[in-house]
């Protein structure tokens, strides 16, 4: 067992998946010599070499098409988009190719890449920098997308990632990388070291894809959270007192509907949060899901608490970031009816 | 009120700008017009080592590398010395591209299929590239390369199947007409987005490279397609990473109803796009059997010695529409395919095979109706298994199969759904 930061756990698992399979190769912008603007691939170029870890071009069209080249030929490839925000010109790559190869030649081929991207906000990053872009892939047939909310998770959840045959989308929340955030930006900054989350064990692990977990078990309220908004949801609930039973999804597609549904059965009401503009979020099909699958056990209507339908600013950093204060109000108006 | 302005100093425009909008000098009514095409001698082009620089052979991508004259006689240093029988194999793979491509285009105008695309006019590009590279290269092709399929034996009714989505389809249904896919054929799965193929090759080839394989990878993109992005990533991860592979552009001068100078044909040639690049770029007759075959072997010989990607754009011309679904005589001159100064890929082939005494007018027929006759049964074997709407048919339930590896929970429910609607 060891104390490691998501940065840290994420590098283990890429460090951990070269080991085991000469098959994964990984490259980026920076990623190489360098080991990633966010340190994310540090050493790992020095450790197993030149063409295994290695810098690619500015191009993100360019990666994710040799990623999946690379991948119809048989290897298992690792991509870094530097910011999630920047991951629209590989779009047409990500959603015209990997995401329908096995469907549309009937598995003859696919494509077992992952693509992993800092995402979200809370750093003053403004529009190009804190964007959460996953409600555009989690609507793609094919794709799976990934967002863990601690070290440990961050982890398991990436090493299943780069071993599963598919191709999955992994954004991590980089206001994470270094300790957990509940939205208290005036608070001192608290780090993974103290939190039970950091203890990430060494070698070989994971955490399955498709499997949400229930970080805070309540009976009044079911908060669906990933990301981020993890720790934000947590300290609402301990600000306002009220029981809420927080579930971090950790992957969105594919879902863990199961967990959902019997958490809204049994509080009668739920709180979406994500940092996303609110229109066509991802919150938008929790929010149909629950209605639909729970809508005789819902006592007040489906609560969305989520990034104003802005482009993300710069001056205004935590008045567009859901913090505590706006999620509480959200868990106040679903149990107080 | 502000004060009057002075006279334009010297370099500031006096007139107004205006805006140039390519346009084709032909169009239907006018006569077809290739004046502008600059055709050498066959044989002009010497033929360099294969280790060349790059750099020292620019001028190539502003040329026209011609084997085969206009009397059929194989001229030049780049003469492949293909042997006769070789030839001959060449000749009935061409002939049997054209054959299933008359076919299938009569079965969609008899409503078996909803949509068909010819490759009438190209046959040598696909072909004789398909026989030059080796059998275990990865071919990375567009629509229009079903040529590489004949060149590798492989059978027809098995395209058929996917021509009519029917009961013995591979691809199960889930692709338009000719949009194939065969990694036993080495022929990568067609996408309808253009220029995709381009940057994925090139992925290919970094990974066979990275293993010490000895397999290259070839690409095409049509002259259009040059215009997507994937173009540019293809040429430069090829030029950063000295990728093995053949980057082949054909221009056969429309993209639809769109002139090669819709993609930037007028400013220069596609070949020397590569030149940007630092990579070999060479311009090739694409209606010449014998150049093509050199240039694809020069190109794979290069690729497999380390010395990284080589572009081949190949002149040719698409003698039919786009596809089933396009009239070229609304946008061209209806004359303009029996203009083209280069000919015809099979004809060539075949004039050429008789001026060295190796074939006949009488076996040229006869090979035409024994592949008409071929063509005609591998039909009946496919439409056995059913056409589009037609016969035996897929499992509609299979449509939820290989959206993902393990078929997630909401895929089953709404499986389950389509099948209790009924």
């Amino acid at each position: 067992m060891a104390r490691m930061n998501m940065i840290q756990a994420i590098n283990n698992a890429m460090d951990v998946c070269l080991e085991n399979d000469p098959k994964v190769v990984i490259f980026g912008q920076d990623v190489g010599y360098f080991g990633g603007v966010f340190r994310a691939t540090d050493r790992l170029q020095g450790r197993h070499g030149l063409t295994r870890v290695f810098d690619a071009p500015i191009s993100e069209g360019g990666i994710v098409a040799t990623a999946v080249g690379m991948g119809a030929y048989g290897l298992r490839p690792v991509v870094e988009i530097q910011f999630a925000d920047y991951i629209y010109p590989g779009t047409d790559q990500l959603i015209s190719e990997a995401a329908r190869l096995r469907y549309r030649t009937a598995g003859e081929w696919w494509s077992p890449i992952t693509v992993r991207a800092p995402y979200g906000g809370g750093i003053y990053g403004g529009q190009t920098h804190s964007q959460s872009p996953e409600g555009i892939f989690t609507h793609v047939a094919g794709l799976k997308t990934v967002i863990p909310s601690n070290p440990h998770d961050a982890k398991g959840l990436l090493i299943a990632a780069i071993e599963d045959d598919d191709p999955v989308l992994f954004f991590e929340p980089k206001r994470l990388y270094n300790g957990p955030f509940d939205g208290h930006h005036d608070r001192p900054v608290t780090a993974w070291a103290k939190h039970p989350a950091g203890e990430v064990p060494e070698g070989h692990y994971t955490v399955p894809l498709g499997k949400a977990a229930i970080v805070r078990p309540g009976s009044a309220v079911t908060v669906l959270v990933y990301g981020t908004m993890v720790h934000v949801a947590l300290a609402a609930a301990e600000e306002t007192g009220i029981d809420a039973e927080v579930i971090d999804l950790r992957t969105l597609v594919p879902l863990d509907l199961d967990a959902i549904v019997a958490s809204v059965e049994k509080t009668g009401c739920c709180v979406i949060v994500h940092e996303a503009t609110l229109t066509c979020g991802f919150g938008a099909e929790l929010a149909a899901l629950v209605q639909n699958h729970c809508f005789y056990f819902l006592e007040a209507p489906v609560e969305r608490v989520a990034g104003w339908d802005t482009p993300y600013p710069h001056a205004f950093e935590w008045d567009y970031f859901p913090g505590p204060a706006r999620v509480g109000e959200a868990l106040r108006r679903a149990v107080e009816r | 009120m502000t004060a009057p302005m002075t006279a334009p100093a010297l370099g500031h425009n006096s007139g107004a700008l205006s805006l140039h909008i390519p346009v084709p000098s032909v169009r239907p009514g006018t006569q077809p017009d290739f004046s502008a095409l600059a055709i050498p001698k066959a044989g002009a082009w010497p033929r360099p080592p294969m280790d060349v620089a790059a750099a020292d052979i620019r001028d190539f991508a502003f040329g026209l590398i011609r084997v085969l004259d206009d009397d059929g006689e194989a001229k030049g240093e780049w003469r492949p010395e293909l042997d006769a029988a070789t030839l001959r194999r060449g000749l009935r793979a061409m002939m049997l591209t054209r054959a299933y491509d008359e076919r299938m285009v009569r079965m969609q105008r008899q409503g078996k299929t909803s949509f068909y695309m010819k490759s009438t006019g190209e046959e040598a590009v696909a072909v004789a590239a398909g026989m030059a590279l080796d059998r275990g290269d990865m071919c990375f092709p567009t629509y229009r390369q079903q040529g590489l399929f004949m060149a590798r034996d492989w059978p027809l009714r098995d395209l058929m199947n996917q021509v009519y989505s029917n009961s013995g389809d591979r691809l199960k249904g889930r692709q338009m007409p000719v949009f194939y896919s065969s990694r036993e054929a080495g022929f990568f799965s067609i996408s309808g987005n253009l220029g995709t193929q381009y940057s994925q090759a090139v992925g290919w080839a970094m990974a066979s490279a990275a293993c010490g394989d000895t397999r290259i990878a070839a690409a095409w993109i049509g002259d259009g397609a040059t215009a997507e992005g994937d173009f540019h990533y293809a040429l430069t991860f090829a030029s950063v990473y000295r990728a093995p592979a053949v980057l082949n552009i054909v221009n056969n001068q429309w993209a639809i109803s769109s002139f090669s100078g819709i993609a930037g044909g007028e400013a220069t040639t596609f070949a020397a796009r590569g030149l940007a690049y630092g990579l070999p770029s060479l311009r090739v007759d694409g209606n010449d059997f014998l150049a093509v075959y050199a240039a694809t072997q020069w190109a794979a010989k290069r690729a497999r010695a380390n010395l990284g990607a080589t572009v081949i754009e190949l002149v040719t011309y698409r003698a039919e529409g786009h596809s089933t679904s396009d009239d070229p005589s609304r946008y061209r001159a209806a004359d303009e395919a029996a203009a083209w100064p280069l000919g015809d890929p099979v004809e060539r082939l075949a004039q050429h095979l008789i001026v060295i005494g190796e074939w006949d007018e009488a076996r040229h027929a006869a090979l035409r109706e024994e592949l008409t006759e071929h063509v005609r049964e591998e039909g009946k074997a496919s439409e056995a298994l059913g056409t589009l709407g037609q016969g035996p048919q897929l499992d509609r339930a299979s449509m939820f199969d290989d959206v993902y590896k393990v078929m997630p929970a909401h895929l089953q429910r709404q499986r389950s759904q389509m099948l209790e609607g009924e």
